[in-house]
């Protein structure tokens, strides 16, 4: 199922174990903002990883999906899963044209496009009147799942938040290792070839860049309802190179590498927060050992050592 | 180049265990205490442009406030965070200090927006939240909350104090200088509603991003051309300080008056005198007022030599004392049990401390300061460090502040 090979298998029920036994031992909140990281970097994950393009503009749709689905939770009161799917709507909805736009180019005039998009991404939010601005969107009710479920309670959230965070990371699989995921990393090790085949290789980099800007959104939408609140934070370009550094950490173009980068990186940034300016430091410095020490990430560089497939 | 990675990693993992070390240990010392602890968490800008006028100095006057008052019976312990004036950020450490660590307390706040983002956090947990630092008068108006005190001073009072004495001196047209957030805003509405009562005319303003910008160039040549009287300053902190000196550089100082908004005695030193003599500006403390609040400054200042505490300062001071003082007569269980029943008796109960003198706490969550305007003295005025300040007006405690009905706080009707 879901394409999964042995070692795999072993991998996400050890994943899925983690997932119900973490909130008791971990505050909840801390997990839920650990797990819309990890989200948001396997949608990163699916370009880099698979499609060999470097997006430097992934925030801009984690931050739409962020005020999106705050907003319309705010406003129209909708069901919390359904706020959160908008926020992939919106997600998607800004990745195809700046996909369409962006895929024109490779390598570093692809990250060029993507970041300079997002930052005018950015601007637009903070002139924007929908998006508050400097103060974000505030106050956002995390509201009821199908109506009757209230989610102020952190463990319902969290149960919501696991099982978002599972539905994307098994569809990312599932795209992986689907013939349209094969074509994907065929594009990635040989475009010219893949285009000799009679692929149209722009529209498999497009389709796969409106996926990952969608669940760039779900995981956005999440988070916007986890803490009630959007904010320029989520569109800033810093959090785009986070995602990169998260990605890196944990291993490009495994399955599990992003989930284990983002448990890194959020712990760090979490545990090291009292420090202030020194979690910038420290997670250059994490990232300096990793590109000199162990360049394929935590997980690929596990998955070399005893030949699994991760 | 080559390094081991055995060498890296091992040297990686002992730095992580050295850092996890010192950490584990206050933890375990706390286990320790039989007693109940009460927890104060002072939230604020520790490393931005408001780090001066709150930052460490807020939590020293926060922890002396905590050593005059010698609990007996309950413990206290202090702890801090930087929210770096972002919104998300405050509340999740907010939300974390409530879940995991247990604060009952939450202090200071500047900057309004993120003083606004964890307003409800507060009310859903039922915790007490004490605003020292931040100025937007929509906290206690219609995002007020029954878990909140605004205690030093708000957007309302420094508009009607500053604004309207330069009203009063014949600065009918005002351009403003406005740092783009809920505090900005505010601050420029409630200073444009009291000059268009005195007839006064609002010319023009420029909205600047914040926190970032250090450049104020461009707008002060704009507030120049605009020909207004009055440049009003909506803004605060390292933003007044850079706008006041570039605003002098550009020579804008020839053509208007300044109007700083909200300046702190802080903003003052680091402007120096020579810059900042003659400004008016309005605090609801200063040090040399009287002889409780120089007693109070000769006990604190050792601490914190390099940064006298302002109104926003005193403000942690007097309302962490007046929070011990309530919890001591209600008993530290039922205080950490219920926000709301605390914050209600420390309503009823006088406030009386050094800083402020015998203040009063209003239904909506408004802490009644007197405000006071002030003027910056000249460097031949001032006789040694940190004097500062000529008094130049005084409003009393119930005029300083904007009448309750107008606040249309939803919970004083009921």
């Amino acid at each position: 199922m879901f394409g999964l090979d042995r070692d795999q298998a072993i991998g996400t029920l050890l994943l899925i174990a983690l997932l119900i036994i973490a909130p008791f031992i971990l505050y909840p909140v801390f997990v839920m903002q650990l797990l819309c990281a990890a989200l948001f970097a396997c949608a990163f994950n699916l370009m880099i990883g698979y499609v060999g393009l470097l997006s430097f503009g992934h925030a801009a749709f984690f931050g739409m999906g962020c005020y999106v689905a705050a907003w319309t939770m705010k406003h129209w009161h909708i069901d919390a899963l359904a706020a959160i799917l908008m926020g992939g709507v919106a997600g998607a909805a800004l990745g195809l044209p700046l996909g369409w736009l962006a895929i024109r180019r490779s390598g570093i005039y692809f990250a060029m496009i993507t970041l300079a998009l997002a930052q005018m991404v950015y601007f637009f939010c903070v002139e924007a009147p929908f998006t508050g601005g400097e103060d974000g969107i505030q106050q956002v009710p995390r509201g009821h799942l199908f109506g009757f479920i209230n989610l102020n309670n952190d463990m319902a959230m969290y149960w919501l938040v696991a099982a978002v965070f599972l539905a994307g990371f098994l569809l990312i699989h599932r795209i992986v290792h689907s013939p349209f995921g094969q074509v994907l990393k065929s594009i990635r090790e040989n475009e010219p070839r893949a285009t000799s085949l009679g692929y149209r290789t722009d529209d498999y980099k497009l389709i796969a860049f409106v996926l990952s800007t969608c669940l760039a959104g779900v995981a956005g939408g999440a988070k916007a309802l986890v803490f009630g609140i959007a904010t320029l934070t989520d569109v800033h370009y810093s959090t785009s190179g986070e995602v990169v550094l998260t990605t890196l950490l944990g291993g490009l173009g495994t399955v599990f590498g992003p989930v284990v980068g983002a448990a890194v990186v959020v712990s760090m940034e979490n545990y090291l927060a009292r420090f202030g300016d020194w979690v910038t430091v420290t997670q250059g410095a994490v990232f300096m050992v990793c590109v000199l020490a162990f360049r394929r990430g935590i997980v690929g560089e596990i998955a070399a050592r005893l030949k699994l497939s991760l | 180049m080559t390094i081991s990675r055995r060498s890296l990693l091992g040297s990686a993992a002992a730095a992580g265990f050295g850092a996890t070390l010192p950490m584990a240990l206050p933890l375990r010392r706390a286990r320790a205490a039989a007693k109940p602890v009460i927890k104060i968490g002072v939230l604020n800008d520790m490393s931005g442009p408001y780090q001066n006028t709150g930052g460490q100095t807020s939590v020293i006057c926060t922890r002396q406030a905590v050593e005059e008052f010698n609990a007996q019976g309950f413990d206290v312990q202090v702890i801090s965070a930087d929210h770096q004036n972002k919104p998300d950020l405050a509340v999740s450490i907010t939300r974390q200090w409530f879940d995991r660590d247990g604060v009952d307390l939450l202090l200071d706040v500047p900057t309004s927006s993120v003083a606004l983002a964890v307003q409800p956090v507060v009310k859903e947990k039922n915790k007490v939240y004490i605003n020292s630092g931040a100025a937007s008068a929509e906290l206690t108006g219609t995002a007020c909350s029954p878990n909140f005190i605004h205690w030093t001073y708000d957007t309302y009072m420094l508009a009607r104090s500053t604004g309207g004495a330069m009203v009063e001196a014949g600065g009918d047209t005002w351009y403003f200088l406005t740092a783009d957030y809920a505090f900005g805003k505010q601050l420029q509405s409630d200073t444009t509603a009291l000059i268009k009562k005195a007839h006064g005319k609002v010319l023009g303003s420029s909205p600047y991003p914040f926190p970032g910008t250090t450049d104020f160039s461009s707008f002060l040549v704009q507030a120049q051309s605009s020909g207004a009287k009055v440049l009003g300053l909506a803004n605060a902190g390292n933003d007044t300080v850079n706008s006041i000196k570039q605003a002098q550089e550009f020579g804008v100082t020839k053509s208007m008056k300044l109007a700083a908004l909200l300046m702190f005695i802080t903003d003052v030193h680091a402007l120096g005198l020579k810059t900042a003599q003659g400004l008016n500006l309005t605090e609801s403390y200063y040090w040399d007022l009287n002889d409780r609040t120089r007693a109070f400054t000769k006990r604190v200042l050792p601490k914190t030599p390099k940064n006298m505490p302002n109104m926003d300062h005193a403000g942690c001071y007097s309302g962490a004392l007046h929070y011990l003082k309530t919890v001591q007569a209600m008993g530290a269980a039922a205080a950490k049990a219920d926000g709301r029943a605390t914050i209600a008796r420390m309503k009823a109960m006088e406030v009386d401390d050094d800083c402020f003198g015998k203040t009063t706490i209003r239904e909506d969550g408004r802490h009644l300061t007197p405000a006071y305007l002030f003027q910056v003295k000249t460097p031949a005025e001032s006789k040694g460090p940190w004097d500062y300040y000529k008094l130049v007006k005084s409003t009393p405690p119930d005029q300083a502040y904007r009448p309750l009905a107008d606040g249309h706080c939803p919970f004083v009707k009921a």
